[in-house]
């Protein structure tokens, strides 16, 4: 505690003062605050939910300098690099850790790396989205480094006092954090907007290095491998950040109505997303799920069509702008928390959607 | 081979919970408590690996107060072999504390195969396993909604929910499994098995005997309630839906 009153009365001199003497001042500081951003790409861009953790880090401080790691191998992860590259000057510094061993996000060989750059780098903060990657990967870090990560931050108030929801976001718990650096942390990347990164990768690019893997631990390594990932090809936007999402529940009754629901997404532009109980009953794919215990998302628009609205499913969809529910039974409880109800058959209502909604541009 | 599992007594999780007025933490006195979802399925899990041959014992492991006695009774009633209490007194035990106490159990206990939930429906943490495999050095399969053990190979296939879909790893054992929701359905305690459970051993371990001193990387300044959402409107027609959407809520 005692330290971190030092460190902000520091960094409010630092900012107080603009003659040329604080500099020195200034730069021993800045590596006082330092971040390491977990990267995640896909086809060559870092992931939105990526771009929304260095938002995150980015919102610690003025002088956080970050360094986003990137790992995997060949032109996927080398065009990433150029991408992560060209988010300064939000961004510092981008590492790559090029070796086949990360491509596949195997905890046991991303920890390790995660140890070894908190080792070399002495980090202020590790974060994470808490997407599967980051919730899978960063507590296994923190464990080596001997220190309580915190999952799913919705908001930093203070460089260590952060909210994060609990009880399936029927409460916020505010927590301080008073152990030692590094600050482990996943953000819910619905909270948090990605920074703009110019289309164009201009000169002013931030600098990329290479991880030095000769040290990198292989023992525990050899203990996990990769197999295979099933996935479902699709067209609609991706979920999580998806601009409006429409979601069937178990009233949609089977897999073939909710086609139905995805050609009204299609007329949208929306994402599709179920409950566990449409989940369950084998409606859709689990990746669509939305909850506590699925995915976390916070749309413009939702609109959930034969959904009961349990805490559970609550959790996934609170923060959305505008939520419509369209219901048989008027006294679901989604209706608590509808800004546009509709107590009506989702049978008749989809389909006159479907012809009357406006052709999206 | 053993299977530990590790369970934890949270708020029933059809409970509305509510914020206590001095926003130190959510109400838990007088309100109804069970085995949270996540570790009845972990604990559902280790007992059909324990029937298909797997295993030989299934031992629950749970850390808390006196009360988590009745969580590892059901525990024992759903079948599990015997039981492990680390009687911590009222206090908060945060996941790296946990990870450590478990660490140290299984250490003594030696088990081939630890399976904890993925998630307590309480702090919604999602981090105890993850932990818990670091500290012992061993891997991890998370979110597992599938798991396949080769007692010959000694390595189990576990099918991990991700966030794109369905991500397949090989993994040696000893391993930390966590599960995800639809790994399994967990079975109902009977009645002549709660009555059995009654004669099964409960050991106390203390964290004395543990040689733990519990740590806290972090305090909860206050708990407060999410803000609430404005009343809605109900609309009768789909066109009225339509145009409220157009010219109120400005989205279509």
């Amino acid at each position: 505690m005692a330290s971190l009153a030092i460190f902000r009365a520091l960094r409010n001199r630092r900012f107080s003062s603009i003659s040329p003497s604080a500099i020195p001042c200034s730069r021993s500081f800045s590596r006082l605050i330092s971040t390491l951003v977990l990267g995640e790409h896909e086809g060559g861009f870092l992931k939105p939910s990526t771009l929304s953790a260095i938002s995150a880090a980015s919102s610690i401080g003025k002088d956080n300098s970050i360094s986003v790691l990137l790992g995997g191998f060949g032109s996927d992860l080398k065009k990433a690099a150029t991408h992560a590259a060209s988010a300064r000057p939000v961004i510092s510094q981008v590492l790559v850790a090029d070796a086949d061993i990360l491509t596949h996000s195997l905890a046991e060989s991303w920890a390790d790396l995660v140890y070894l750059l908190q080792k070399e780098g002495d980090y202020s903060y590790i974060i994470s989205a808490s997407s599967s990657f980051g919730k899978n990967v960063l507590p296994r870090a923190a464990a080596l480094l001997d220190v309580s990560p915190i999952t799913d931050v919705i908001e930093i108030s203070e460089p260590h006092l952060f909210v994060r929801p609990i009880y399936a976001g029927n409460a916020l718990c505010m927590v301080r954090y008073t152990g030692l650096d590094p600050c482990v942390m996943t953000i819910r990347p619905t909270s948090f907007a990605p920074p703009a990164i110019p289309s164009e990768v201009d000169s002013n690019a931030a600098p990329i290095s290479q991880v030095d893997l000769s040290t990198f631990n292989k023992e525990t390594q050899r203990k996990s491998w990769w197999l295979k990932l099933t996935s479902q090809e699709t067209d609609l936007p991706d979920l999580g950040n998806a601009r409006i999402v429409v979601t069937g529940g178990r009233g949609l009754k089977s897999a073939e109505n909710f086609k139905l629901l995805e050609k009204l997404a299609e007329k949208l532009g929306a994402a599709v997303g179920a409950t566990r109980a449409a989940v369950d009953a084998n409606f859709v794919p689990n990746d669509l799920q939305i909850g506590q215990t699925g995915k976390v998302v916070a749309p413009e628009l939702y609109m959930a069509f034969g959904v009961s609205g349990a805490i559970q499913h609550l959790a996934g969809m609170r923060d959305s702008k505008v939520i419509v529910a369209v219901n048989k039974d008027p006294d679901a409880p989604i209706f608590q928390v509808a800004d546009y109800g509709l107590v009506a058959d989702l049978f008749e209502v989809i389909p006159e959607l479907i012809e009357k909604i406006p052709e999206k541009k | 081979m053993k299977v530990l599992v590790a369970v934890k007594r949270v708020v029933d999780y059809a409970v509305k919970i509510r914020v206590k007025p001095d926003k130190s933490g959510v109400e838990t006195s007088n309100v109804k408590m069970s085995m949270n979802p996540f570790c009845e399925i972990a604990l559902e899990e280790a007992l059909r690996i324990r029937e298909n041959g797997g295993a030989s014992e299934v031992v629950a492991v749970s850390i808390g107060p006196t009360q988590c006695t009745e969580t590892l009774r059901t525990a024992l009633a759903m079948g599990a072999d015997r039981a492990v209490h680390v009687d911590v007194g009222p206090a908060t035990v945060f996941p790296l504390s946990v990870a450590k106490i478990l660490r140290a159990i299984a250490e003594a206990e030696k088990p081939g195969l630890m399976i904890l939930g993925k998630q307590a429906i309480d702090d919604d943490c999602n981090q105890t396993g993850q932990m818990v495999a670091g500290l012992l050095k061993w891997p991890q399969g998370t979110f597992a909604s599938k798991v396949i053990l080769d007692k010959e190979k000694q390595t189990a296939t576990v099918e991990r929910e991700v966030d794109c879909g369905l991500e397949t790893i090989c993994i040696a054992l000893p391993a930390v499994i966590t599960t995800d929701l639809r790994l399994n359905q967990p079975r109902y305690a009977t009645l002549p098995n709660i009555m059995k459970a009654k004669s099964k051993i409960i050991k106390k371990v203390t964290l004395e005997e543990l040689n733990i001193e519990l740590r806290s990387d972090f305090e909860v300044c206050r708990v407060t309630e999410p803000p609430a959402r404005k009343a809605g409107t109900v609309v009768s027609t789909v066109d009225e839906l339509i145009s409220k959407l157009k010219n109120e809520a400005r989205i279509l």
